[in-house]
């Protein structure tokens, strides 16, 4: 126990050792996680192979061959004594547009009635937080926010949904987030954003990174019709697919 | 190259997309890694040079010109033109030879290298497959009838092909026995729960595939519920969800999970769970660090000692 907090350092059979903070999902904790994670990168010790932070843990992954374990060991004992830092300086935040409702965001009149609201008012609370990202996983470029304003924090449909689209912006408890490409999904889907959260073919092929800070807003459909690219919602294959069946239909 | 016909999973595979965890971006690459920079050595490419990964059973594959070809991992009957062609061997086939995948002998997976490597557009700085995020190798899927692979400029010149080599992963006939070090969450498990893992052998079930083995065995007990806060998912790493039976997690596998994990298998005996496929069993065995080590030196060797020799 010191000033920073208690961690400690596990490892993950003989390739990967895990350094765990506070056993809890806060975002002061996993600022920590976030700031530890970027500290070891930067680091950028021989045979480290990849710096996952999570919400409260961080992976360090390297090739047992290649890696001075202690040298390893001492940057992780160097860092992780470290005072506390100040939260991060908050960045600007990475502004997501959302088409709230409707048939881009069929879950909107359930979340309303768990809340006692309007849709409206869901909208303005989903709106009105500053959502940091704690930590990406699931699929490529999925961002786990929080946290959500415990009025519309809904848990997520006891039955999955086998498609949920691509852009579609969920709720699932205090979480949220934007669903990077089409795949199987239990959240509840109040909208959808014409942004593409992974992209591999951009310069930036990631709209979010742990640590960021993320705010929603609304847009009306038009906008989200004009802003939603030809190809959105329809990966190459699908895209491919797609229109070789409009030539036989 | 083009493939003729595909066999039942035909991915190309480099050594992984690291790097991108973070971005919840799934490493991929090969089950079997030590067969595939086996392959990759015998035809005198890098070690992390993209190759096929084919599964149980094989393709049928035409050149376009003349190359150094190898096969490693599991045993098949090979065909080149009608003529049998050993495994753990480099061949040379030239424009228009067939290569065709016969009866397997032993094994699941076997790496088809190619002088040159397979030279499709890396994404993230990988060509491995990734089939769940259709990331990577051709489209992101596995090979279909029909598909050309582009092939790089070959580093090597054909014709001063390596005495054929012995396998260097032992491949499993149905069972396997693969160490483990406890953790990262053993504490969340039972005092016993070491114990029971290493008491029966678990049998590999049909749901399994590139992300992972689900395995039916001895249950094991929880001490602490089945939920942790979502952490980092290593390879090879066993978690453990409320049912007790264990999923080892493979090349595939997502990058972060909320099940406690017991164990994780050590690097040098990854290849040989990757050999193993459904209805196949496992017996696990707590090593030691050092064991691990020792292991993985040793396996490490046998490579060096092929890599070393094309030269």
């Amino acid at each position: 126990m010191n000033g920073a907090g208690t961690y400690r350092v596990v490892p993950a059979g003989d390739s990967a050792i895990i350094v765990e903070f506070d056993e809890r999902i806060d975002p002061v904790v996993n600022a920590r996680t976030v700031a530890f994670a970027d500290a070891i990168q930067a680091a950028d010790l021989r045979g480290v192979r990849d710096v996952v932070p999570t919400y409260r843990s961080i992976a360090i992954y390297f090739d047992p061959l290649r890696t001075d374990g202690d040298a390893l060991m001492a940057s992780v004992e160097r860092e992780a004594t470290q005072p506390s830092r100040e939260l991060a300086i908050a960045r600007e935040p990475v502004r997501i547009p959302v088409c709230y409702g409707g048939d881009l965001g069929p879950d909107l009149p359930g979340v309303a009635a768990f809340a006692g609201m309007r849709e409206a008012e869901v909208v303005r609370v989903h709106t009105g937080t500053v959502y940091r990202v704690f930590l990406l996983g699931f699929v490529p470029g999925f961002a786990y926010l929080g946290i959500v304003d415990r009025r519309i924090a809904m848990p997520r449909h006891t039955t999955p949904r086998v498609r949920v689209p691509l852009g579609s912006v969920g709720i699932a408890g205090v979480q949220t987030g934007v669903y990077p490409a089409e795949t199987p999904g239990g959240w509840q889907v109040i909208g959808r954003t014409p942004l593409q959260p992974f992209d591999p073919a951009r310069d930036d092929p990631f709209l979010m990174k742990a640590g960021d800070a993320v705010q929603f807003y609304p847009i009306a459909r038009d906008e989200y019709d004009r802003l939603v690219p030809d190809s959105h919602h329809l990966p190459a294959a699908a895209a491919a697919r797609r229109s070789g069946l409009r030539g036989i239909v | 190259m083009s493939v003729v016909k595909a066999g039942m999973l035909t991915t190309i595979q480099d050594a992984g997309r690291w790097g991108f965890q973070s971005r919840g971006v799934p490493v991929a690459g090969p089950m079997d890694p030590v067969s595939h920079r086996l392959a990759n050595a015998l035809v005198g490419n890098d070690r992390a040079a993209a190759a096929l990964e084919i599964t149980l059973l094989g393709p049928v594959l035409e050149f376009v010109d003349e190359r150094l070809v190898a096969v490693a991992g599991a045993e098949f009957e090979l065909s080149l033109d009608g003529r049998s062609v050993p495994s753990n061997a480099p061949f040379t086939v030239s424009a228009g030879s067939h290569l065709r995948f016969g009866a397997r002998r032993l094994g699941s997976r076997a790496y088809l290298a190619v002088s040159g490597g397979i030279a499709v557009p890396p994404t993230l700085g990988s060509r491995s497959t990734h089939l769940v995020s259709a990331m990577g190798g051709l489209r992101g899927r596995a090979l279909t009838a029909g598909d050309r692979l582009p092939l790089g400029d070959p580093t090597r010149v054909p014709g001063t092909a390596l005495a054929p080599q012995t396998a260097i992963v032992p491949l499993p006939d149905g069972h396997a026995t693969i160490r483990v070090l406890p953790g990262p969450q053993v504490e969340y498990f039972s005092a016993d729960a070491l114990d029971v893992l290493q008491s029966a052998p678990y049998v590999i079930g049909h749901h399994s595939d590139r992300m992972g083995f689900r395995l039916e065995g001895p249950r094991l007990t929880h001490a602490r519920g089945a939920d942790i806060i979502s952490d980092a998912t290593p390879l090879g790493v066993m978690q453990v969800p409320a049912s007790g039976q264990p999923i080892l997690l493979m090349a595939d596998r997502q990058t972060t999970g909320g099940y406690p994990k017991i164990a994780t298998v050590i690097a040098a005996d990854i290849a040989v769970a990757g050999q193993l496929g459904p209805a196949d069993s496992i017996s696990f065995a707590v090593c030691t660090p050092r064991e691990a080590m020792a292991a993985l030196i040793a396996q490490e060797r046998a490579l060096m000692a092929v890599e070393d020799r094309r030269a």
